[in-house]
């Protein structure tokens, strides 16, 4: 039973706000994304341990914002499917548990910046309310992205 | 003690040239009432805070998220000695208004949403970075009396 799990908490309005907030910025939800991670990793350089792969970890970098476009295209998903994240989220959490072995503190971090960003892109439609209700879905998305961790 | 750099200085003081403490002060209070409201159990006497209209509209929140403003703004003109500078009000949300340290974080991320509703594209990767920085000091200060 889905109703058991980390959306419980998401109710009726709160989905109903998120998936009309989402309707309004998905044309730009990729640079928002490639915003968000370019300013994580600038503000919080802990955070830069987990892309030592890659040369250019400034938010110039082609991708840095390649890969916040991605992430960004995940959350609109779970948009789409706001009614099950657990479901919807299920491999990507395998993969962010047992291939990355990201330390889930960090989903926190990454919500903070997206948050950010869309109250500097959007900053009329950003309201309190919006705000709350967008900040308890990605803490929704943190807790079904963390569900395989142990 | 926290070192600043010329150029965190002269950040942090350009960000809060950009921004009326008027007209934030209050937005900022209002948002952490609204995002996290179990920090309405630190205003009893504020009236109805329980919606988000109601917080929007009270005067009592507007006020106090003046004050509040007035005084970060002490903050910023004493940017090299935040601690001492905050060591009774510290005392004082500690022994006499019995605040959860954990809010003083809440409020600094409240301040800066409503600080990037503000500037915009002004508050650059490097200048959020320094303006977060100078939030934690606060946030630190606010909980050094804490024990």
């Amino acid at each position: 039973n889905s109703k058991k799990k980390a959306d419980m908490s998401l109710n009726g309005k709160d989905k109903s706000v998120v998936k009309s907030f989402w309707d309004k910025i998905a044309p730009k939800a990729g640079e928002l994304g490639g915003e968000a991670l370019g300013r994580m990793l600038v503000v919080y350089p802990q955070t830069k341990t987990y892309f030592s792969h890659w040369a250019d970890l400034s938010p110039d970098s082609a991708q840095v914002k390649k890969h916040g476009a991605i992430i960004m295209g995940a959350v609109g998903d779970a948009v789409g499917k706001i009614d099950d994240l657990a479901g919807c989220l299920s491999s990507l959490s395998e993969l962010h548990a047992f291939k990355l072995r990201v330390d889930p503190a960090n989903f926190r971090i990454l919500a903070h910046n997206i948050i950010l960003v869309m109250a500097m892109y959007f900053p009329a439609e950003f309201t309190p309310e919006v705000h709350v209700s967008v900040d308890k879905f990605l803490q929704n998305i943190a807790l079904a992205l963390s569900e395989r961790y142990r | 003690m926290v070192k600043w750099t010329d150029k965190e200085r002269s950040t942090v003081a350009s960000v809060w040239e950009k921004i009326d403490i008027d007209e934030i002060g209050p937005q900022a209070l209002a948002r952490i009432l609204i995002v996290y409201p179990w920090t309405e159990r630190y205003f009893g006497t504020f009236g109805d805070i329980f919606t988000a209209t109601a917080v929007l509209n009270n005067d009592k929140v507007a006020a106090h998220g003046k004050v509040v403003m007035k005084a970060l703004d002490k903050a910023v003109k004493n940017i090299d000695n935040i601690r001492g500078t905050y060591a009774d009000l510290s005392r004082l949300h500690y022994e006499t208004l019995r605040v959860d340290p954990d809010t003083f974080k809440l409020l600094a991320d409240c301040i800066t949403i409503t600080v990037a509703c503000k500037l915009k594209s002004a508050l650059s990767p490097q200048v959020q970075a320094t303006w977060q920085k100078f939030l934690s000091a606060v946030v630190d200060a606010m909980s050094s009396q804490y024990e």
